[in-house]
C-alpha cells in the first residue's frame, strides 16, 4: 500500500506542527527559555536583588543573617583549623541564596553568569561545527574524486584522535598563545577559543553522515536530471542538495549543542577552557572542587545545571529527529 | 450494518469471514480501512482477492491472523477457521495457530527474510516454532522443502543467505517455509507482484502444484486480473474496503456483474493486440479510506451512476455469483457494451489511473473481451 | 582478503603517522607558541631560552625533530621527558596502560549489558510507561558531565555517608590486580559505575532507535506469520539486525576510552591510567610524553576501528561478499 502525500502542507509545515504536539519537546523548549531568560537577567540579579558583585574577590565580605552579621568567609573548625571556609547555600534569594565560594563571590550570581557563556559557547560551537560540517560534507560528498579522498582523509584522522585529547592539545597550545588566522587573532582569554576548539573537534561527526547524504542523492534522478541539463554546481549544490540535507544537519543542532556543552564544562573543569576572570558552569564547578566536602553546593549547582540544560537539549533535539528525520543516526557524546 | 441477503449458513468452508470492519483511529479521525466484508474459502480451493491498493484487500487479512500490531486498529465481525474465530481468540492460541494452520506469505521477498540468518535456519525456526524437532531433523526436512520449491542444489543452498538468492528463489524460499507445517490455508499477499514476468508466471505454477498436492486453501491476494485469472477458483472483488463482487471465476471474467470489475478487466493488457494503444482506464483516483460515503463506495467513479447509488447496496446475487450494484440485474450486459462504446468515443480522461499492472497474461481471450467493441 | 589486510594496514598506518604530523604541528608548528618558552619558564631570559632550546635541540629543523624524535621513540624506546628529565617515556605509558584496561574493559562490560538490555526493553515496551521512562533515563545519562557525576559519587562514598553505608569504600587509588583482586575490583566499582552511566545512555538510545526501526522491518511481519514470539523476534531477530552499527559504535568507543579518553574519569578517581598520563603531559607541554601517549592512543583507535571491519564482517552476511 502507498502512502499518498495526503497533507498539501509543506515538509517543514508538517515537521514543525509535530514538533509542537510533542510534550516532551516542548516541556524542554520551556526549560530552555526559562534557563535562558534567567541567564539573560543576570546583572539584573547580581546588581538589583543581590546585590553582589559576580567577579571580584571579597573575602573580607560580611552578611546578614537572622540579624547576625557574618563574615562571608570563616575559619575553618575542622583539621588544622587553618584556611577558611566560605558561608554554605542561605535559601534566601537576596542574601547568598547559594552561599559563596572560596574567594567569597557569590555562588548563584556567578550561576548565572556562567550560564551565559555556557549557553553561548555550547550554541554557537554548534552552530560552527555544522557549518562547517555541512560545507565539508557537501564539497566532499558532491565533487567526490581527489577533493573526496582528502577531504574524507582529513576527518578520519581527526575522528582517530579521541576527541579529549585532541581538545586539550589545541587548548594546552592556544590559551599561552592565542589564535591568529591570518588578520584575525583570538586572544588567548577570549571566548572565542573555546568556541573554536569545541566548534571544530566535532566537525567530522556531523560530516561524515552528510557526506554520505549527499553522496546518496548524487545518484538520484533529480539530481542527474539536473546535471544533464547543465545546470552550474554551485546552483545544484544549492537548490537541490542543501535542501535535502539540511534536515539532518538542523537535527544535529540541538544534540550537538548538547554535546559541547559538556564538552565545554569539562574543558573548563581540567582549567583549560573558559579563563578567568570570565566563568561558566564548568569552571564554578573546578572552583568547588575544593570545597566538596565542606560546601558542596558549590559543585552540585552548576553541575546540576549543565545537567539539566543538557537534558533539556537532548529531548529537543530527539523531538527535532523525530518531527524532522527519524531515521537519523547520531552516536551520542563522547 | 447490514445482514448480507443470502444468509451465511455455518459452513464446512476452511475461513468464514463475517462483517469483518477494521477501523484505524488516526489525529484526523478514525477510518474504516475494511466495512463489512463477508467471504468464504472452501476447502482445497483458490480465492484470487482483487482490488486497487488501499482497498483493504491485505489490511483484511492480516486483521484476522491479528498481524496487525497498530494500538489504533480495532477488529470487529467474525472470521471462524476450523471453528474457533480468530478475531477473538487469545495472542496465544492465535499465535500457534499462525505457521502451522495458517500460513501467510508476503509482497517482497526481497525484505521478508531478516537478513542476518541463512535460507535454512529461517526454514529450521519455522519448523521448531510448533513443536519440537532435533535441529538435525529439522535441517533435513528445510533441505527436502527447499527441493520440493524447486530451488536446484537445495542441500548447498540451504546454507545461503538471503542475499544470495534472486528475488523468484526467494519467494520460493518463503514458500517452502509456509509449506513446513502444511497449513489448511495459505494466505499469499501479492506474492508476484515484486517478481518480473517469468518469475510471476514461473510462481504461480508453483503455487498450484503445491495446492494441488498439499490440498490446502489459497487466498491470493492481488492487484493483477491476470494473475487471478490463472490461478482462482473463486473471485473477490474489493473495493474501499467492501466486496463489489464475488463469485466463480469464470462467471466473474465472463459476465462480470459490477461496473469496478468492468474496469478492472477493461484496464488489463492483452497479448495479441495488433495495434498499441492507450489501456482503458478507470476514471477518478482510488477512494480514500477516511472519506467512504454512505451509499455505494464506487459512486463517485461510475458512468452509471444513478439516485439509489445514494444508499449502500448490498451483496446479492444467484449461485454464488454476487455483487453489490443498484444497477437492474437483467441490463447489466447491456450497459456494460453501451459504456465501452462511450469511453472509446470520450477518449481517454486526463487524470486517470491505471487501474492495473497487468502481467501480460491472456484472460481466456474470447471470454471476457465485451463482445464486438473496438477499443 | 590479503590484499584487503593490507591494504587496511597500510591505511592504518598512514593514519597514525598523520596524527602524529598532526600532534607535532600543533605543539611546534603553532604561529606564536614557543616550546623553549614553555620549557624555560615565563619571563626566562634570551639566553636561557637560547641554551634550552640548544638543550632540547629545538634549534633544528622541524623535519628533522620529528624524525629523531620517532626514532627515539619507536626504535631506540629511550624518549625522555622534557620535565621530569631522566623519566623514560615507554615504561611511564606501559605502567598506566593496565590501570586504564581495568577501568575501560570492566565500565565497558557493565555498559553494554544495561545499554542492551535498556534498549530492547524500551523498544519491546513501546507504547507502555516503561518505554518513555528508559529514554528519560537515557536522557539523563548522556546529560551528566562524567567528572562530575564522580565528584558527586566523592562526595557520598568518601564524604557524606562514608561512615555508615559506604564504610567499606576503599580511598581512592588503585591497586593493581596482581596484587590483590578484591581490592582491586573495590577500587575501580565505582570509577566503573560512573564511567558506565555515560555509555549505557548512549547505548540504550542509539539501540532503542535502531530496534524501533528493525521492529517495523518486514521481515518482522513474517516472523509474525510463522507464529513465532514476541520475545524471540525482539531478542533473536530484531536485536541481531540492530547490534551491527552498536557494534561499530562499541569499536570507536572502546579505542578511543583505552586510548585515554577516559581521563576524566581517571582525574576525578586519583587513577593513574594513560588519561591522567596524557593530561599531565599536556598541561606541562612535556611533547616527548605527549606524543608517546598520542600515538599509542591514536594506536588503540585504529586497532579498533580495524577490528570493527573484521566484526562487521561476522555479523553481517551482506558485506561478506566484496
Amino acid at each position: 500500500m502507498t502512502d499518498g502525500s495526503r497533507s498539501s502542507a509543506g515538509p517543514w509545515r508538517t515537521a514543525l506542527g509535530q514538533l509542537v504536539r510533542n510534550k516532551a519537546a516542548m516541556a524542554a523548549l520551556f526549560v530552555l527559555i526559562l534557563i535562558t531568560a534567567a541567564c539573560l537577567l543576570a546583572p539584573v540579579y547580581a546588581n538589583d536583588v543581590a546585590h553582589v558583585h559576580p567577579f571580584a574577590s571579597n573575602v573580607n565580605g560580611t552578611t546578614t543573617i537572622d540579624g547576625q552579621k557574618v563574615q562571608l568567609l570563616q575559619s575553618s573548625t575542622t583539621g588544622l583549623g587553618l584556611g577558611v571556609t566560605p558561608i554554605g547555600p542561605t535559601w534566601d534569594v537576596s542574601n547568598y541564596f547559594l552561599g559563596v565560594d572560596d574567594q567569597g563571590r557569590d555562588v548563584m550570581a556567578r550561576m548565572l553568569y556562567g550560564g551565559r557563556n555556557s549557553l553561548l559557547i555550547g550554541l554557537t560551537s554548534a552552530v560552527l561545527c555544522c557549518l562547517l560540517a555541512t560545507i565539508l560534507g557537501l564539497i566532499a560528498g558532491y565533487f567526490g574524486g581527489v577533493t573526496d579522498s582528502i577531504i574524507a582523509r582529513i576527518l578520519d584522522v581527526v575522528w582517530a584522535f579521541p576527541v579529549y585529547l585532541l581538545a586539550i592539545s589545541l587548548s594546552v597550545v592556544l590559551l599561552t598563545s592565542g589564535l591568529i588566522i591570518g588578520p584575525v587573532h583570538i586572544g588567548a582569554g577570549s571566548l572565542f577559543l573555546p568556541i573554536v576548539i569545541i566548534g571544530v573537534i566535532y566537525v567530522p561527526y556531523v560530516a561524515r553522515p552528510i557526506r554520505g547524504q549527499v553522496m546518496a542523492l548524487r545518484e538520484r534522478e533529480f539530481l542527474q536530471a539536473s546535471i544533464g541539463l547543465g545546470a552550474s554546481d554551485w546552483r545544484i549544490l544549492r537548490r537541490e542538495v542543501l535542501p535535502n540535507v539540511l534536515p539532518s544537519v538542523i537535527v544535529f543542532l540541538p544534540l550537538m549543542t548538547a554535546l559541547n556543552m559538556i564538552t565545554e564544562s569539562a574543558l573548563s573543569f581540567l582549567s583549560i577552557g573558559v579563563q578567568p576572570p570570565n566563568a561558566s558552569w564548568g569552571t564554578i564547578i573546578n572552583d568547588g572542587l575544593g570545597l566538596l566536602y565542606t560546601r558542596p553546593a558549590v559543585t552540585l549547582a552548576p553541575g546540576l545545571a549543565i545537567a539539566l540544560t543538557a537534558g533539556a537539549f537532548n529531548v529537543l533535539g530527539d523531538g527535532v529527529r523525530d518531527a524532522l528525520d527519524p531515521r537519523a543516526r547520531l552516536r551520542g557524546a563522547g | 450494518m447490514a445482514e448480507p441477503t443470502v444468509a451465511v449458513e455455518k459452513s464446512d468452508a476452511v475461513l468464514d469471514v463475517r462483517d469483518l470492519t477494521v477501523k484505524f483511529r488516526t489525529r484526523r479521525g478514525a477510518f474504516t480501512a475494511v466495512d463489512g466484508l463477508t467471504f468464504q474459502v472452501q476447502p482445497g480451493e483458490v480465492m484470487g482477492v482483487v482490488g486497487e491498493s488501499g482497498s483493504g484487500k491485505s489490511v483484511s487479512m492480516m486483521s484476522i491472523l491479528g498481524l496487525i500490531r497498530d494500538p489504533n486498529c480495532s477488529v470487529t465481525g467474525q472470521a471462524f477457521f476450523s471453528g474457533q474465530d480468530l478475531i477473538t481468540l487469545p495472542e496465544k492460541d492465535l499465535r500457534s495457530l499462525r505457521g502451522r494452520r495458517v500460513a501467510m506469505i508476503f509482497q517482497d521477498p526481497m525484505t521478508a527474510l531478516t537478513p542476518v540468518f541463512t535460507v535454512g535456519w529461517h526454514i529450521v525456526e519455522q519448523l521448531q516454532a510448533h513443536g519440537r524437532m532435533p535441529s538435525r531433523v529439522a535441517k533435513q526436512r528445510a533441505v527436502e522443502l527447499l527441493d520440493e520449491v524447486g530451488i536446484p542444489d537445495a542441500a548447498r543452498r540451504v546454507d545461503d543467505y538471503p542475499h544470495q538468492f534472486s528475488g523468484g528463489m526467494r519467494q520460493r524460499a518463503v514458500i517452502a517455509m509456509a509449506l513446513a507445517h502444511n497449513p489448511n490455508l495459505l494466505i499469499a499477499d501479492e506474492p508476484t507482484t515484486a517478481l518480473d514476468v517469468t518469475t510471476q508466471a514461473q510462481i504461480l505454477e508453483l503455487l498450484r502444484r503445491l495446492q494441488r498436492e498439499h490440498n490446502s486453501s489459497i487466498v491470493l491476494i492481488t492487484h493483477d486480473m491476470g494473475v487471478v485469472s490463472e490461478i482462482a477458483d473463486r473471485v473477490l472483488v474489493m473495493y474501499a474496503g467492501r466486496a463489489a463482487e464475488v463469485g466463480p471465476r469464470r462467471e466473474v471474467f465472463r459476465n462480470a456483474n459490477h461496473p469496478y470489475t468492468w474496469g478492472l478487466l477493461g484496464s488489463v493488457p492483452r497479448v495479441g493486440r495488433t495495434r498499441l494503444r492507450r489501456l482503458p482506464t478507470i476514471p477518478g483516483h482510488p477512494i480514500s479510506p477516511d472519506a467512504i460515503p454512505e451509499g455505494c463506495a464506487f459512486a463517485d467513479r461510475c458512468r452509471h451512476r444513478f439516485d439509489r447509488c445514494d444508499e449502500r447496496p448490498e451483496l446479492a446475487g444467484t449461485a454464488g455469483h454476487l455483487d453489490a450494484c443498484w444497477l437492474p440485474r437483467d441490463d447489466r450486459q447491456a450497459v456494460r457494451r453501451a459504456s465501452v462504446v462511450a469511453a472509446a468515443e470520450e477518449g481517454d480522461p486526463g487524470d486517470a489511473l491505471p487501474a492495473a499492472v497487468g502481467g501480460g497474461f491472456d484472460i481466456e481471450p474470447g471470454h471476457i473481451e465485451p463482445d464486438g467493441t473496438q477499443l | 582478503m590479503i590484499r584487503f589486510a593490507a591494504r587496511r594496514l597500510v591505511a592504518a598506518a598512514l593514519v597514525l603517522f598523520a596524527i602524529s604530523v598532526l600532534v607535532f604541528l600543533i605543539f611546534f608548528a603553532t604561529p606564536g607558541v614557543d616550546p623553549a618558552a614553555r620549557i624555560a619558564g615565563r619571563n626566562a631570559d634570551p639566553q636561557t631560552l637560547a641554551q634550552v632550546r640548544h638543550e632540547f635541540g629545538l634549534d633544528r629543523p622541524l623535519p628533522i625533530r620529528y624524525v629523531l624524535m620517532m626514532r627515539h621513540l619507536i626504535i631506540d624506546r629511550d624518549l625522555t621527558s622534557y620535565v621530569n628529565r631522566g623519566d623514560k617515556v615507554v615504561p611511564q605509558i606501559l605502567q598506566a596502560i593496565p590501570i586504564t584496561l581495568s577501568l575501560v574493559i570492566g565500565a565497558a562490560v557493565i555498559w553494554m549489558v544495561v545499554g542492551i538490555a535498556m534498549g530492547v526493553l524500551a523498544a519491546g515496551k513501546r507504547g507502555t510507561f516503561i518505554d518513555p521512562l528508559i529514554v528519560l533515563l537515557g536522557v539523563i545519562g548522556v546529560s551528566i558531565p562524567v567528572y562530575w557525576l564522580g565528584e558527586v559519587v566523592n562526595l557520598i562514598t568518601q564524604s557524606r555517608l562514608h561512615n555508615s553505608i559506604f564504610s567499606w569504600v576503599p580511598p581512592l587509588g588503585y591497586v593493581g590486580l596482581g596484587q590483590n583482586p578484591g581490592q582491586w575490583a573495590l577500587h575501580l566499582l565505582f570509577p566503573w559505575l560512573t564511567l558506565a552511566v555515560l555509555y549505557a545512555g548512549i547505548y540504550a538510545r542509539v539501540l532503542r532507535s535502531e530496534m524501533v526501526v528493525a521492529l517495523n522491518e518486514d521481515y518482522v511481519r513474517t516472523e509474525r506469520a510463522k507464529g513465532v514470539s514476541e520475545r524471540r523476534i525482539l531478542w533473536r531477530h530484531a536485536l541481531r539486525c540492530s547490534l551491527i552499527p552498536i557494534v561499530s559504535l562499541f569499536g570507536l568507543d572502546f579505542g578511543a576510552l583505552v586510548g585515554g579518553a577516559a581521563l576524566l574519569t581517571e582525574v576525578v578517581f586519583g587513577l593513574p591510567g594513560i588519561g591522567k598520563l596524557t593530561y599531565d603531559a599536556l598541561q606541562n607541554v612535556d611533547l616527548p610524553v605527549i606524543m608517546g601517549c598520542v600515538l599509542y592512543a591514536a594506536f588503540f583507535v585504529v586497532l579498533a576501528n580495524a577490528l570493527v571491519d573484521l566484526v562487521y564482517v561476522a555479523l553481517d552476511p551482506r558485506v561478506r561478499r566484496g
